[in-house]
């Protein structure tokens, strides 16, 4: 039971992981909070869904597709509305995602309906194998694997590549990023696509066990938004071991306390770590100026 | 002209006989508005007025005190749930259980203030989101709250009078939407109003003067939360029944793209951009059923998109609309009201 329970949890984590990352992307380089992820996210895996089940193009093809489509897509939002803010604080800033969001929002429901999609997935969620007493689908495993080289391939991005080091120099001091040479708008653009494609990854991962309509990730959105919490919104790494944490605290939860209230642990997450530690379990302490 | 030359010509609710007059006009003008009006006329005007309820609180919040909240669907939801349940399960008269509820709202608002006495910005927008979604899965789980199923709302009745049209309502909510303007008109004026704003354009500095943080940030919260709670226990007797899916996150957002489309900081841009989404939205509930545009969109659903997903447009407006006031207005419909007067008042220099 408790390794089950540790087993499904590490597989939903690792999704939660995928979106908290993505979020700790964005949020390092443009300093805000993206609400619009999570819809960012869903309508690129519409895109999956309607190449592969409309046109019938194969999983490559289809995928490959997706992952331009939400670079492009995460492109385009950077350059076309976060660029314009003039003299921006965090307020409005919020607030530009937030329109993102309900744009995205509306424009899948209008397109692709209410109404629920099986999402077709090369792996199958039926299929298991047993460690020890517990079970694991081959989709959980095939979650987990694909995470965990997402994020190695992310980890040498950002330690070997000349984007990924430019991208830290402009996390760290934009001001002087730039007097380096570093084109830091094109640096936020990239970013945001990054940003874009990582959530894709985890909204075609949760597609198939979820199903598949516009509000997919509404919830995964406020797990993803607790992972990067409780980890820390300034650290990557944190990011990722929040996600895990909280996706194996919850299953505990609800495991053996309260299946019906499952989805609150995010919440409660939330609040507990800002109220007891704000800047995340692996973030150092960040105090403002006045 | 606007000089004041002590503290209780600013405090003044009307400095003028000729505001008076208007003031006089407002209220005559109210009163007879139900006699004119056909009856969905009557039933917008009244989502009209429980939507102005929900923006000058949340304004005095975002507006005023400078704190986010995305989370003001789960205030609303608590008045209305708070409401039905108080009147029908302990027979509550109708204005005793809307105050509790409210209160019992104002009560979650000041406890969800506390931690937003630690955080700024990005966190409390996070904190907040995560309260408003909580709520909803709290009422859709539990039996008490009617479940998925929703709850119906009572019989109305105000002392002898029995309220059962959308035309005896409006009464009701008008008197109560314009009192609670009123009383967020005076406080903004008062010790509290001050401070709240002092917290807003610093709030380092408010406290060095002496403003106290943890009583008045969880205050404004918690007024807030009032407004919302009174908003969605009106609400629950317009629509007649309620049910957790339209208490959704969707809705806080709606909330404040009113806040945005209205002004930050102004009640009476507050009053303007509700009143005007509230039309856009219910006009855009039935977007088909529009002259011209109605057909265009139509045929161009069944073309590249999805008819029964067209009312969804709403939201793609509402979307743009908050994307380009932020970017192009930030003052919102006030401040065009602004910059209009001012340019008649000088003119034509």
């Amino acid at each position: 039971m408790f390794l089950q329970l540790v087993v499904s949890g590490l597989s939903f984590g690792s999704l939660y992981a995928l979106i908290a990352l993505a979020m700790v992307i964005i949020y390092k380089t443009s300093e805000v909070p993206n609400f619009g992820q999570g819809e960012m996210a869903m309508i690129s895996t519409f895109v999956a869904f309607t190449l592969l089940v409309t046109h019938g193009y194969s999983f490559a093809v289809s995928f490959i597709g997706a992952f331009i489509f939400a670079a492009a897509l995460g492109v385009f939002l950077e350059f076309v509305f976060l660029r314009r803010a003039k003299d921006p604080n965090i307020l409005s800033l919020i607030l530009i995602t937030l329109g993102f969001q309900m744009v995205l929002y509306g424009l899948a429901s209008w397109k692709w309906g209410a109404d629920q999609k099986d999402f077709p997935f090369p792996v199958s969620d039926f299929d298991v194998i047993n460690i020890g007493s517990a079970v694991i689908s081959y989709l959980n495993i095939a979650t987990l694997l694909i995470t965990l080289f997402l994020m190695f391939m992310l980890f040498l991005f950002f330690r070997y590549t000349k984007v990924g080091i430019a991208m830290k120099a402009t996390q760290q001091n934009a001001m002087a990023a730039r007097i380096n040479g570093i084109r830091t708008n094109r640096i936020m653009s990239i970013t945001w696509a990054l940003s874009s494609m990582i959530g894709a990854v985890a909204g075609m991962l949760l597609a198939p066990i979820a199903t598949l309509d516009p509000n997919l990730m509404l919830e995964p959105l406020l797990k993803g938004f607790a992972a990067a919490v409780l980890g820390g919104m300034t650290t990557l790494v944190g990011a990722a071991l929040g996600g895990y944490i909280l996706g194996v605290i919850e299953n505990l939860f609800g495991g053996y306390i309260s299946l019906e209230f499952k989805s609150i642990v995010a919440f409660l997450i939330i609040v507990l770590v800002l109220c007891f530690k704000p800047s995340g379990l692996f973030a150092k302490h960040y105090v403002r100026k006045v | 002209m606007d000089m004041k030359r002590d503290y209780y010509e600013d405090i003044q609710l009307l400095n003028s006989k000729i505001l008076w007059f208007w003031f006089i006009m407002l209220i005559a003008s109210l009163a007879t508005l139900p006699f004119l009006l056909p009856n969905y006329h009557i039933y917008m005007v009244n989502y009209m007025a429980i939507n102005v309820i929900v923006t000058v609180g949340l304004n005095i919040l975002v507006g005023y005190t400078g704190q986010i909240s995305l989370g003001h669907a789960g205030f609303f939801a608590i008045g209305a749930y708070g409401t039905v349940l108080l009147m029908t399960n302990l027979h509550f008269p109708f204005l005793l259980a809307l105050v509790c509820s409210a209160l019992i709202a104002a009560f979650f608002g000041f406890i969800l203030g506390l931690p937003a006495l630690r955080l700024e910005g990005p966190y409390l927008a996070i904190a907040t989101l995560g309260f408003g979604m909580a709520i909803t899965q709290v009422i859709g789980r539990w039996q008490v709250f009617g479940g998925r199923m929703g709850l119906e709302a009572p019989d109305l009745s105000l002392g002898p009078f029995v309220i059962d049209t959308d035309r005896q309502l409006y009464f009701v909510i008008v008197t109560i939407a314009f009192l609670l303007i009123l009383a967020a008109r005076n406080m903004m004026k008062t010790r509290v109003g001050r401070a709240f704003i002092a917290i807003r354009d610093s709030d380092i500095a408010a406290e060095t003067m002496g403003v106290n943080l943890t009583l008045y940030k969880t205050l404004a919260f918690a007024v807030s939360a009032f407004y919302a709670g009174v908003a969605g226990g009106l609400m629950a007797f317009l629509l007649g029944f309620i049910n957790p899916s339209s208490f959704n996150f969707i809705l806080s957002i709606y909330f404040l793209a009113f806040v945005i489309v209205g002004g930050l900081g102004s009640i009476f841009g507050s009053i303007m951009g509700a009143v005007v989404m509230t039309w856009l939205l219910l006009t855009l509930d039935k977007v088909q059923e529009l002259p011209y545009l109605g057909a265009v969109l139509v045929s161009f659903s069944e073309r590249w998109m999805n008819l029964a997903g067209l009312p969804n447009i709403a939201s793609i407006i509402f979307g743009l609309i908050i994307i380009l006031l932020v970017v192009f207005e930030p003052l919102g419909l006030y401040g065009f009201w602004i910059r209009t007067k001012i340019y008649w008042k000088t003119w034509p220099f």
